[in-house]
């Protein structure tokens, strides 16, 4: 594939770049691989091997012992189990919603030209403001909304055409993008209030749509940039042949950006794999995922290193093997929209 | 435009004459294509704009409130801006923004270049005839780097003592440009045609799959100096009965080589597919020329990739402006509160049920994003993507 170095000059000098490329990869390979490493020896120690210094190989300087990882499966067992369960039903449900809703928008905005009037758009969010303000004032909801409609309607009628300025695509993918500005130690709040109204606390489906809602900004932009280097070419070809937009987008674009998508879908899954704070704050007990699982090793003894070792190992197992299976797809894809704008 | 009716084709079959049914599919499908751009970014619109106005306001307000014990339960009152004046003048000032110092006479003389170069800058563009509307904005952008500059040297002065917001944008501006360079670096590396490479690749992914929160256990594991599996280095320094994690510079290198081991993968992989779909002709043509390799990649390589790092760079930089994993378990933001950063200083007086003055330092670190983001679409996005075109 690419070969950024000149072919021709094949010599000494090559062998030496050659190489020094060797020497660089490796020392990265291994700041990568040791810390991984001493999660694996750690998950082997007794609690004194621990304590009383670091030893580096089993056999050699300390005797390995499967305790921690028999407490993990056998004594904890449900208390593993159960998690993990969860950690893979939410990860992998709202990461496939995230890129189907993310893949659609990043189309529209990649094909289509949007021009929301300033006007109302803002008409639109004070009539949602008005409706929430109502509904937290005990006003039954069909009321709020059927009021806060009436108000849209009016509003976009009367004011909203005094504001003539027009929004572009550009506009709409930065909106999207800004919304994961905001830490979510602020969002946690008013996420939770909003899931208590639903009786949805500690359930999977709680998990799920915050997850759909935090990633899709990161889809769509990922995801348009990769829509945008695709030649319209063979679209309009299929348009003209009485192909629908739709059958477009399934049959031709998603097959020809399998890359991306592959790409973007692992960001994704790894980003809900390992959410931390809203899995914190949503969750009690049927629904916790394994971040949780993890910090919970941080006892009142101080951190059980040992545990902590063999959680964070089986929880990053599964993701590298679809790592292994998915980086031929990746090499080729994420990203190279933008290269041509 | 599908004029064309779908379904078996009815031509040559003697039934060429539109019936009702037929009439109504073309129809319907007619009005389905109007409808495909509403169709294809509606629902995810919605769900964003669902899911952020309703905690968007609910915390705009929780900014404007103190919670208050009372018995039988709790009450809100409401108190105007005060959380924000109590962390911008007020009590909490010195662990948001942090211990003024006079600056050394170097530290003024940075100041001075900075303050120098945004006006030069802004001089520029009043020359270059942009629009009120793009004078205002630099000008806000000149404000607020000036602030940030102003605030920087004071505080790093001998003497003063950096706050969150300080400590955050430091995390920021060098973990996100170190990690570039590393990532830069390395996907150049792993774009030459090596045996062995797919290896490298999968390898160097890792730090990324692993969560935070275990990422930041991990490094505390690793930076402990006396059971750690550096020990014998830091015996071999003399440095054996030190905690690097007490030295505030020291805790903050911590926190940026963790949060640097973390995310550097993350730049690493989309700059490689970059590298890996530019067009070869151009980069053949030019060591048929008789173009170094420094030639070839200052003008073919990196122009191609510069919408990609664009893009990067402002997604980096909007999630570690949220860092908050690591300085909390790898430090616990200590010493004092010397790695503290933004989102772990709401934390933690959240946790101290100032519920109010967590929220308005997500408001304050919002307001700084915004204006950050904004001015790098408008100025470098924007830029880098009529560069590449």
């Amino acid at each position: 594939m690419t070969d950024l170095r000149p072919r021709k000059r094949r010599g000494p000098g090559h062998v030496l770049a050659r190489g020094a490329s060797y020497v660089a990869l490796s020392a990265w390979a291994f700041l990568v691989l040791f810390p991984l490493y001493w999660l694996l020896v750690t998950s082997l120690k007794e609690p004194i091997d621990v304590y009383s210094g670091p030893f580096y190989v089993p056999f050699v300087d300390f005797h390995p012992t499967l305790s921690a990882w028999r407490y993990i499966f056998v004594d904890l067992r449900n208390d593993t189990l159960r998690p993990y369960a969860n950690t893979v039903v939410v990860a992998l449900t709202s990461t496939g919603i995230t890129l189907l809703l993310g893949a659609t928008a990043a189309y529209g905005l990649a094909r289509f030209s949007y021009r929301p009037r300033l006007g109302g758009v803002l008409m639109f969010l004070a009539a949602v403001v008005v409706a929430l303000v109502a509904g937290s004032l005990d006003v039954p909801w069909p009321a709020a909304v059927a009021g806060a409609t009436g108000l849209f309607l009016l509003g976009r009628a009367s004011a909203g055409r005094r504001i003539p300025v027009a929004l572009g695509n550009d506009d709409i993918a930065f909106w999207m993008i800004s919304q994961r500005i905001l830490p979510p130690v602020a969002v946690v709040i008013p996420v939770y209030v909003l899931f208590q109204r639903l009786h949805l606390l500690d359930t999977r489906t709680a998990l799920v749509a915050t997850y759909v809602a935090t990633n899709l900004p990161l889809v769509v932009w990922l995801m348009r940039d990769y829509f945008r280097s695709l030649p319209v070419e063979l679209e309009e070809c299929a348009a003209v042949d009485g192909a629908s937009r739709y059958r477009i987008f399934w049959s031709i674009v998603l097959p020809s950006s399998l890359p991306g998508l592959v790409a973007t879908f692992l960001f994704a899954l790894v980003f809900a794999w390992n959410e931390y704070l809203f899995a914190l704050f949503l969750t009690s007990a049927r629904a916790q995922t394994l971040p949780l699982t993890i910090a919970a090793q941080n006892a009142t003894r101080g951190p059980q290193w040992w545990y902590m070792s063999v959680l964070i190992l089986i929880m990053i197992v599964p993701v590298i093997a679809m790592a292994i299976v998915l980086e031929r797809y990746i090499a080729r894809g994420l990203l190279v929209g933008a290269v041509k704008g | 435009m599908p004029a064309h009716p779908r379904g078996p084709s009815l031509a040559g079959t003697g039934l060429e004459l539109p019936s009702p049914l037929a009439r109504l599919r073309r129809e319907t499908s007619a009005l389905l294509d109007r409808l495909a751009p509403t169709a294809f970014l509606g629902p995810a619109v919605l769900i964003v704009l669902l899911f952020s106005l309703f905690p968007l306001v609910l915390s705009l307000y929780i900014s404007l409130v103190q919670l208050q014990f009372v018995p039988g339960g709790f009450h809100l009152s409401v108190v105007g801006l005060r959380n924000y004046l109590t962390l911008l003048v007020g009590s909490d000032r010195q662990e948001f923004l942090g211990a003024l110092a006079r600056p050394s006479p170097a530290g003024w003389a940075v100041l001075a270049g900075e303050l120098a170069l945004l006006l030069l800058w802004l001089g520029r563009a009043a020359q270059a005839r942009v629009g009120p509307r793009g004078l205002l904005g630099r000008g806000a952008v000149a404000v607020l780097l000036g602030a940030a500059g102003w605030l920087l040297v004071h505080t790093l002065a001998p003497g003063g003592r950096p706050g969150s917001l300080v400590v955050t944008l430091v995390y920021v501006g060098a973990g996100v440009s170190v990690q570039y360079l590393l990532g830069l670096g390395l996907a150049l590396l792993c774009a030459q045609s090596l045996p062995g490479r797919r290896f490298f690749r999968v390898v160097f992914l890792l730090p990324m799959m692993i969560t935070p929160v275990g990422v930041a256990y991990l490094f505390r594991m690793l930076t402990d100096t006396s059971k750690g599996p550096f020990y014998p280095l830091w015996k071999l320094l003399g440095l054996s009965n030190f905690s690097w994690v007490n030295d505030p510079w020291g805790a903050r290198i911590a926190v940026l080589i963790g949060d640097t081991w973390q995310w550097t993968p993350f730049i690493f992989i989309v700059l490689l597919a970059a590298l890996e779909s530019l067009p070869q002709e151009p980069v053949e043509a030019a060591v048929v020329d008789g173009a170094s390799g420094w030639q070839v990649f200052r003008s073919i390589t990196l122009p191609g990739i510069l919408p990609v790092s664009s893009t990067v760079i402002l997604i980096r930089m909007i999630e570690a402006f949220k860092i908050v994993d690591l300085p909390n378990v790898l430090t616990s933001g200590g010493p004092g509160t010397a790695t503290e950063s933004l989102t772990l200083h709401a934390y933690v007086i959240w946790r101290a049920l100032d519920i109010g003055g967590s929220a308005a330092i997500a408001y304050l670190l919002l307001l700084v994003v915004t204006i950050l983001a904004v001015a790098y679409v408008q100025l470098v996005h924007r830029r880098a993507l009529e560069a590449a075109s």
